[in-house]
């Protein structure tokens, strides 16, 4: 083995400082490419460090983020993600939560003013998130509604599922966007993007079991959620989902229906 | 299973979760980070129980920051608490590192000087987790790559203290030793030698690589090849000294196929079974 003092003559010093002093310089040395620290940052082997603390982060946001890196593309998502892990390092050591703002923060990028539907994916890869960390629980069995007696049916609460999501999202069809996204064939996704019709979508996110599941949702289904998930009674929330279309065109049967197919309901409770 | 029984592990990527869990070779064993499974619920833990129920299990954390200035994270520490109840892990372990700072988390196991302010909180915040846990854990020596100024203390006799003064346990990473040898200076065989053997609880194996910049001048602990055979005669030497301990192949990047894996793991458990004192590292071995 050979001494490496030669190629390493400027040691940190780190006696000259308390174990917080020294600790504050590393980090302010990590995340400011200009320095400030000097000798830490004079030796090679900091570098090691530099790279591994942000790529550590911008690969966290590469992988909680896939589609929004897919649609601006590798150098463009990476140079995003260190801005964003220079700002607002992970606070939580569970890096696969990492980037809860992240969607926020796009919207707020100069060079992002021109792909407004970046802000609204970033916000469904964020829902798919919480749904695949979510905690595990039944889902409720539409029998148990069924055999409900009609004047019964006033006086319950729905509660979502805990692993369900959604989301209207009025500036883009995000969820197609990230459906486009989910097919490998990168020809045949390039002609759904192609093909896509530019409008407001919602989503609903469930994982009923192991695995998430990306439905769209209309206004309705998301008025009914919310409500449901703020304590409303069963006709409160139907009503709360009425209100976000046609009276006539309105089928709460078939809303219901589609809800407890999809896993977003967990429990029926008395009101 | 207690630990003492284990033989030789590896360390788990999401991508040979199906293998790992089919796979029945006598001894072997698992290790994952704790952080990747602190979910409420989900695919991960379902994966990560039906696994205990085939395998033992190690948790070997890497974000209890036990170097900082600060105490653990409480929040993490709960998580970690949780997570070790759920599976009961023949082993715990942590690095003997910093990685928290005023709530910021950054993803790297950083450096310290040791001095005996640094040993006096490192040895608080090990009492801490370990009080937490019930249990002790394993502290690893890590790679190095700065020349500090201020150590007070050898890092060897370091270790050695933190164990004395918290009957916390030892992971002596051997391809760490043999990164930090090279980089600043050192014979990788007198720390080994002089590595207290009594509280060594587990052996950890990787590949290094060349710094992308700085070529040989500067080795990487990558994880991303397979064990070199320089550390495969410093981990026979060690063994030969210090008998056989629970030995785990980490392997992060570059990710090779599972059987490829199984023969370095194989390797390892030759080496446990009392080959060590002869051992020559035969690369066809690997063929």
């Amino acid at each position: 083995m050979k001494p490496a003092g030669a190629r390493q003559p400027c040691p940190p010093r780190a006696t000259a400082s308390t174990p917080a002093q020294f600790q504050q310089a590393f980090v302010q040395a990590l995340f400011d490419p200009g320095d400030p620290a000097g000798a830490l940052a004079a030796q090679p082997g900091f570098a090691v460090y530099r790279n591994t603390v942000l790529g550590g982060c911008v690969d966290a946001l590469q992988a909680n983020y896939p589609v929004v890196a897919a649609l601006v593309g590798r150098d463009w998502f990476r140079a995003a993600a260190t801005d964003y892990a220079r700002r607002r390092p992970p606070t939580d050591a569970r890096l696969m939560v990492y980037g809860d703002d992240f969607g926020a923060f796009l919207a707020g990028l100069d060079r992002a003013a021109d792909l407004p539907y970046l802000p609204a994916v970033a916000r469904l890869e964020r829902l798919w998130r919480e749904a695949h960390l979510a905690a595990d629980a039944p889902v409720l069995d539409a029998r148990r509604l069924q055999t409900l007696a009609p004047d019964a049916l006033h006086r319950v609460r729905l509660t979502p599922h805990p692993a369900a999501r959604w989301q209207w999202f009025d500036d883009a069809p995000a969820r197609s966007l990230w459906q486009a996204h989910q097919d490998a064939d990168e020809a045949r996704r390039t002609a759904t993007l192609a093909a896509l019709d530019w409008r407001a979508e919602g989503v609903l996110v469930t994982r009923p079991h192991a695995s998430v599941r990306v439905a769209p949702a209309g206004r309705p289904a998301c008025a009914f959620l919310a409500a449901c998930a703020a304590g409303a009674s069963l006709p409160d929330a139907l009503a709360a989902a009425m209100a976000e279309t046609d009276a006539e065109a309105f089928d709460p049967a078939n809303l219901l229906g589609a809800l407890l197919d999809a896993g977003a309901l967990r429990g029926l409770d008395p009101v | 299973m207690p630990a003492s029984q284990l033989a030789a592990g590896l360390g788990l990527k999401p991508e040979h979760f199906d293998a790992a869990l089919a796979c029945r070779r006598p001894g072997l064993w698992f290790e994952l980070h704790p952080e990747n499974y602190m979910a409420d619920g989900g695919p991960r833990l379902a994966w990560l129980d039906a696994l205990r129920a085939e395998h033992p299990l190690s948790l070997h954390s890497v974000s209890l920051s036990l170097a900082g200035s600060a105490s653990p994270d409480p929040s993490q520490l709960a998580r970690l608490v949780g997570l070790v109840r759920r599976v009961q892990p023949a082993l715990v372990s942590e690095h003997l590192a910093w990685s928290r700072w005023q709530g910021a988390y950054l993803p790297d196991l950083l450096p310290f000087a040791r001095t005996d302010a640094a040993l006096a909180t490192i040895a608080r915040n090990i009492d801490i987790v370990q009080t937490a846990l019930g249990r002790a854990i394993a502290i690893e020596n890590p790679a190095h790559y700065l020349r500090l100024e201020g150590h007070a203390w050898d890092e060897v006799d370091f270790l050695a203290e933190l164990a004395r003064r918290t009957g916390c346990q030892l992971l002596l990473d051997v391809n760490n030793v043999a990164v930090s040898a090279h980089n600043l200076g050192g014979a990788p065989e007198e720390y080994l030698d002089r590595f207290p053997g009594h509280a060594v609880a587990e052996v950890h194996l990787a590949g290094h690589s060349l710094d992308a910049a700085l070529g040989e001048l500067l080795w990487i602990d990558s994880h991303d090849a397979a064990v070199a055979p320089a550390v495969w005669a410093l981990y026979a030497r060690l063994i030969a000294r210090i008998g056989p301990r629970p030995t785990l192949i980490e392997r992060d990047g570059k990710l090779p196929a599972f059987t490829e894996l199984l023969q370095e793991q194989e390797l390892a458990a030759l080496v446990l079974c009392g080959h060590a004192a002869n051992f020559a590292y035969k690369p066809e071995v690997l063929a």
